[in-house]
Formats: structure tokens, sequence, C-alpha cells
């Protein structure tokens, strides 16, 4: 009998679930500065290290980071990589350069995209600033970082920001 | 088997915590509990907690909530996708084993981004159950159903409940529903999902709880009266209801006797029953008698917090011993529909 049974390959059971997602305060303070063309980030105490975006909570120190620092728009790339393989999701075409770069005033490096030089002369160490789109058009997300472009400033050194690497 | 005690607690439940993020409602608790616990961060040997990406909508959630209780240097670590009383089943058993001394234990829900029923319902059978989308206060009708029918109970005994935790809750200033309620008023509240009334639903709030545990003498040495987990089990019952005997919950009976409940004489019982006549069946699988207190903290009825709500039943237990009401109690957690899982774990006072 159970021969018989003509086999189910496939059934489909779509699943669509809504969020109403509310970022908490940190990430606010950081949301609401980007909509005024402002990166901030945040630190427990006064000694703690800077994290952009602050997520509320030091990991290293399980504090609050309830002091506000607002970081420069220029940093150091300490870590890229080209890619190649498109994504729906992302409105550049390949190949173009991911970067992580430290900003200058934070801890922590911050990912984002490198565009205005050629893919073969991004490094490490290479200074770089965020480009962004005219405020009329801002709100409260990264993409109002278009993307950062090469400062024409000499290399910092890799000793230098090999503790973020 | 190592003596392992409960040293400090600390809980925070609110209706709804629109301003913060898990991590922001997480971190005051687990430092309270900490700092409460006399142990400095880096001492506590392990780290366990409880809580489901679903709420949040957030793949690996749990992993970021850990930014909220210091995870640098790495700390030994892990994460069930269930009530945080799971995750101090397993940081118990880890003591057991002896490869640590010690250990955090939290769990939080934060239900309000999303929409709870649909996200409860995708927890069930995916193919031929989840399509139909049932919510959980249907699903525990069912069960409410069958429970009064066979146990010759009414509505007013149900009501008679809802009133009474309402009522206790007004000395628990954890608590996010309370208030005397009249009997016969409440009774004329329109159905949810007959033959259950919204008050017979469990009222879901926000929050986090966390508690620290200690074996040995080392509890004695922090803690001035530290509550000692004497026993502790849990059992699951099929997934599909039609397999159940839904009148009464044999996985809390089993876990009970495990634990050691029939050796012992408990003077309260705080239960994770989130619908009101669950309270009875559990009462029934754990042979409390009348002169057992059910649920003075005032229960899931009051104050439900998902993936919180059963640890929040053991600190609730710990907290009426510390403080001297009580020397000898049951704490309970459940999950799953209709009583599916049962925790139960004997807590005792110095």
């Amino acid at each position: 009998m159970a021969d018989e049974v003509e086999p189910v390959a496939t059934i489909g059971t779509p699943i669509r679930l809504e969020y109403d997602y509310r970022p908490g305060t940190a990430e606010s303070v950081f949301l609401n500065g980007l909509r005024q063309g402002k990166l901030i980030g945040a630190r427990a105490g006064h000694d703690g290290p800077v994290y952009l975006p602050p997520r509320g909570a030091d990991p290293k120190s399980a504090r609050i980071t309830d002091d506000y620092v607002e970081v420069k728009d220029t940093g150091t790339v300490v870590t890229f990589s080209i890619t190649r393989v498109p994504s729906p999701n992302i409105r550049i075409d390949p190949p173009y350069a991911a970067i992580s770069v430290l900003l200058d005033g934070a801890d922590i490096s911050f990912f984002h995209v490198l565009r205005g030089c050629e893919l073969e002369d991004v490094r490490i160490g290479m200074r770089v600033k965020a480009r962004w789109v005219p405020p009329e058009q801002r709100g409260p997300t990264v993409w109002n970082i278009e993307y950062f472009e090469p400062l024409d400033e000499p290399d910092v050194p890799y000793d230098e920001i090999k503790e973020y690497c | 088997m190592q003596d392992v005690a409960i040293v400090s607690t600390a809980q925070f439940n609110t209706r709804a915590a629109p301003d913060r993020n898990e991590i922001e409602i997480l971190l005051p608790v687990a430092q309270e509990a900490v700092r409460r616990s006399g142990l400095a961060r880096g001492d506590i040997d392990f780290t366990c907690s409880g809580s489901s990406d679903w709420l949040q909508g957030q793949p690996f959630a749990f992993v970021s909530a850990l930014d909220a209780v210091g995870a640098w240097p790495p700390v030994k670590e892990s994460h069930v996708e269930m009530d945080g009383a799971w995750a101090m089943y397993e940081a118990w058993v880890k003591i057991q084993t002896g490869e640590v001394d010690s250990a955090l234990v939290y769990s939080f829900g934060k239900t309000s981004p999303g929409d709870l029923a649909q996200v409860q319902s995708i927890a069930l059978d995916p193919y031929c159950v989840a399509p139909l989308w049932p919510d959980m206060d249907s699903i525990n009708a069912l069960q409410a159903r069958l429970y009064l029918q066979a146990s010759g109970r009414d509505e007013r005994d149900l009501a008679a409940i809802v009133a009474r935790c309402r009522s206790d809750a007004l000395n628990n200033q954890h608590a996010v529903e309370k208030g005397e309620h009249d009997v016969d008023k409440l009774l004329t509240e329109p159905y949810v999902a007959s033959p259950l009334r919204a008050h017979d639903c469990p009222t879901h709030s926000d929050g986090a709880t966390a508690l620290v545990l200690v074996a040995g003498d080392r509890a004695r040495e922090l803690c001035a009266r530290p509550v000692w987990i004497r026993g502790i089990d849990h059992r699951v019952e099929p997934m599909h209801l039609g397999l159940r005997d839904l009148t009464r919950c044999v996985s809390a009976q089993q876990a009970g006797l495990n634990a050691g409940v029939d050796q012992r004489r408990p003077q309260f019982a705080e239960l994770s029953a989130p619908y009101s006549f669950q309270e009875l069946i559990l009462r029934d699988a754990l042979g409390l008698g009348d002169d057992v207190r059910i649920n003075p903290s005032g229960g899931s009825l009051v104050t439900h917090t998902m993936f919180s709500c059963g640890q929040n039943r053991i600190i609730d237990a710990v907290e009426r011993i510390t403080t001297g009401n009580a020397d000898l109690g049951i704490a309970h957690a459940s999950q799953g529909p209709c009583l599916q899982q049962n925790l139960v774990c004997v807590l005792e006072g110095d």
C-alpha cells in the first residue's frame, strides 16, 4: 500500500512576520545623529572605549554607555576586500571596495564602502572621508553616507592601527 | 551530588519598554544580580541564558545580548532557545559535572515589537498546524474547555483564581497587573476564546531576570541565606496536542516526583500557569494540597515576560525564602502550548 502513495515532493507554507523595530536609547541617538549628518558613538564613563554604532552596553565592562561622543567622519582603513559578487540589497555595481574604517575618535571600526579611487590603490592605512547625501535626502540610516572616498593625507603606519585590524 | 544555591536574584518587568532595546533592558538586571552575589563578574565561571530570537526578529540576537553581561575577555557561555528556567537547569548540570562552581543565569523577553500570537504560531508543527496560524489563547482555550468538562469546575472557579492573583500582586512591586477584583464583575467580561476571558490569559510584559548560582560552602560565605536547589527535573510531552491527555499534566507530575516534591512539605509554590485554569491542573499534577500557598507573587496572570517568566517564578520563590517569609517552596516553569514542557525545582533556605 505504502508503495502506491504518490510522494509529495514539496508543500508551500509561506510565513511572513512583521516587527515594529525600536532601536532603543543608544542606537536612537546614533540614528538621529545620522539624520543631522553627525556620527555619534558612546562610551561607558569618560574612560571607556567609544563604540560606534553604540548599542547600549560596553561589552568589556558590562556598563551602560551613556556618555555620547561625536566622532569625526574621517578615518583610516583597517581592512578591505574587493567585492565582485552582486547582491540584490546593495545598490552599487561590483566590483567595489568594502572597507572597515576606524573613524577618528572611535575605538571600533565601522563597515562601509569606498569609492573614488582605483580598486588596486585601496590599502590598509589609507585615510578616507565620508561623502554624505544632501541634507534634504537624509533619514535615520547609515546610507546617509553615500560612500567613503580617499583623503589626500599620508597613510597611517600599520603599527599605529594594528590593534584595530 | 553537589549542593547548589541561588545566592542572588534580580528582575524587571514592565507592560512595554518601547524606548529600550533588549540589551538596555537586561543590563541593569544582570548587573544587579552580579553585584548582589558578592562575586566579581570575572570570578563567575559560567554564563547561561534563555531567550528567543523570534521575539526580537533578529537572528542571533542572543549573542548581542552578551554585550549586556560583559563577555570580554571571552567567557564560557551557553544559550537555550527556551525559558531561563532551563538555562538554570543547564548551569546546575554544568556545576554537577565539576567543571564550574558558579554561574550567571539570565533571560529576557520583549514581545512588544512583534505580533506575539503570530510568532508563537510558528513554533507549532510547521507543515500541518502552523499554516493554520492558530493563536495560543485559542489553543489553550481548547484545553480549558476539556479541563472544565472533566473536572466539574466552572468559570467562577477560574475568576476566583484571577481575583486572588491580582490581589496578591498588590504586594509584588514587580507585578504589572494588580488590584482588587470582584468575581461577579470579572464574569461579566467578554470572552477572548471561550471559556477564557482576557483576565484568564497571561498579562504580557517586557522584562528580564537574572540570578547567580554558587556551589557548596562558597554559597554560605557569600550569602546570609542561600536558597538551595534540593531537587530539579524537567520533562516534555509530544508536540501533537491530540496525543496528550490535556486534562492532566503528566510531564509536570513526573518532573515533580523526580525533583522530590512528594518527599517534602512545601509551604508555597510559584507555578508558571499562564492561563488561570492551568494552576488547577498543576496543583493536581504536583499533589499540592490546600495548605500550600499558590503563587504569592501573583504569577503569570499578572506578569508574563516570555522566556523569562519561568525563571521569574524561581526568583519569586527565592525572594520569598530569603526575606524569611518561608523556608521551603516549589518553583515551576512551563513552556509550549497547554503546559507541554515542565520544569520543577524544590527550593529551601538554610
